[in-house]
């Protein structure tokens, strides 16, 4: 029984010191909270940085920019946030909830997505087609990438037509996932999800022309909480780096001309 | 912002009522067999079955949903299945969220109904036998009676456990207006689009709905003890 308690005693000990360390450290560990839309790259761009910052503990977490930004209004423990909409963090910096200039990474673009079909030859028109039958967006409502494709399919003049068809995804992953399992013939997904090995290999697909909708500008912020978080700060300059940039290119994203 | 429920909010509500209603009563339906069938056999797959039935108890609606979508989609069984009836697939249609549904909340029903089922004592059948009842009329003149609290419970569980489903319907429901965007998903598309307002509205009826639901099932039927 003695030896019992001595050994939870020792263990207990060893708990808070560990707590206490980790504390200490806190500094060598960020969280980024970024847009589906990011997944491929922005796993690149940490392995390289770790490369460099054997140290650094980066916990990535993805999902819809909408439900980020209100997580962090929240006060959710995010030190970097990446929106697919650079309205997001524009309007968190003006609520005075970043620590850094709201800056600009790049500019996404939408593709018509399909496994099933040649979608390399397809327009937005073809979407009438009776074959097929369910067509995956992400939510308009919230998620950046729906909000562009209603746009562009307005803009095409087929809204009306193919309104019926549509289905929605929480975010940009999800509305892939929905045509990955064919589920949907055909998703408007984020181009950078298109050509990540995944999705490259199961299917083609057609950029939409960018003069269909407004630009899908992307942006972010260090926020309050990592103001003095000094991991973050070294990571925000390395993804406005050139490697992190020329990353960001493959994946599809137009690298913005002016940082705002 | 209004501070009423708008258009979108209301028609799923009524969505929600009309998803909660289809699935309780295809639950009574199967539930009650598959209820008696557990309160009465001494076969060695009482304890399967019973498992199987209890899973969604312990399942995270994840699991469920991603199943479900890989199984009624165009390679997965159910959807081969559907597929050669002719009706299609069943991802993000009423139909599909049904079949979701009744799986999910089938052990709230089916578990009430076990238990009313097993306090039934053997002897009130047997007395309807000698009195040469056939077995449906013992089912509806001995059975259903006797079993009444049993039913109202499952039926109000398996209600109000559709109504507060989330997680499957996010998954294989697609979000549409009148079709599968229930109550539930209707919240979080407001939260996630800052739309607060709303939220608050639907969640507070949501809140309200529940207290009242689970206040008239303690109020008139206290675990079914006085019989």
């Amino acid at each position: 029984m003695r030896a019992v308690s001595l050994f939870a005693v020792r263990v207990l000990i060893f708990a808070c010191l560990f707590v206490v360390w980790h504390t200490a450290h806190a500094e060598e560990k960020i969280t980024i909270a970024a847009a589906a839309d990011l997944k491929f790259p922005l796993d690149e761009i940490v392995v390289l940085f770790k490369s460099t910052h054997p140290a650094a503990q980066i916990e990535t977490i993805y999902g819809s920019s909408g439900k980020f930004s209100t997580q962090i209004q929240q006060g959710a423990p995010y030190d970097i946030y990446f929106s697919a909409d650079i309205s997001y963090p524009r309007l968190l910096y003006l609520e005075g909830l970043a620590a850094s200039e709201v800056q600009a990474y790049g500019v996404g673009r939408i593709v018509l997505w399909s496994p099933v079909r040649d979608a390399g030859k397809m327009t937005l028109n073809d979407l009438t087609d009776p074959a097929i039958r369910k067509i995956a967006i992400a939510n308009p409502k919230h998620a950046p990438y729906g909000k562009r494709a209603e746009e562009a399919l307005k803009a095409a003049g087929v809204w009306g037509k193919i309104k019926s068809k549509l289905v929605y995804g929480e975010n940009i992953a999800q509305t892939a996932q929905y045509v990955q399992s064919g589920n949907a013939q055909v998703g408007i997904i984020a181009l950078s999800l298109a050509l990540g090995p995944e999705l490259a290999k199961q299917g083609s697909y057609a950029l939409i022309p960018d003069k269909l909708h407004q630009p899908l500008e992307q942006g972010y912020i260090i926020t309050k909480r990592a103001a003095d978080n000094s991991l973050a700060q070294t990571f925000a300059r390395f993804v406005a780096g050139k490697e992190a940039r020329a990353i960001m290119t493959r994946y599809g994203f137009v690298l913005p001309d002016a940082v705002k | 912002m209004d501070s009423t429920f708008s258009a979108a909010d209301l028609s799923a509500i009524w969505l929600t009522c009309k998803l909660a209603t289809v699935v309780t009563i295809i639950l009574l339906l199967i539930g009650t067999p598959i209820a008696w069938w557990l309160a009465r056999t001494r076969s060695w797959w009482k304890g399967p079955v019973g498992a199987v039935v209890a899973i969604p108890i312990v399942l995270p609606p994840t699991v469920l949903g991603f199943y479900l979508l890989v199984a009624m989609g165009p390679h997965g069984p159910l959807g081969q299945l559907t597929q050669t009836l002719g009706i299609g697939l069943l991802p993000f249609t009423f139909a599909g969220l049904v079949i979701a549904s009744v799986l999910y909340s089938l052990p709230f029903v089916v578990q009430p109904l076990q238990n009313v089922f097993e306090g039934i004592p053997e002897r009130a059948l047997e007395t309807a036998a000698t009195l040469r009842a056939s077995a449906p009329d013992t089912f509806f003149s001995v059975v259903l009676p006797l079993a009444k609290p049993g039913f109202l419970t499952a039926s109000v569980l398996g209600f109000a456990h559709t109504v507060g489903e989330f997680g499957v319907v996010l998954m294989i429901g697609g979000n549409i207006p009148e079709q599968t965007r229930v109550a539930s998903v209707q919240i979080y598309d407001h939260v996630e689009a800052m739309e607060y307002t709303q939220a608050h509205w639907l969640s507070a009826g949501m809140l309200v709905f529940s207290f009242v639901v689970l206040l008239v099932l303690y109020t008139f039927n206290p675990t079914g003890k006085r019989r």
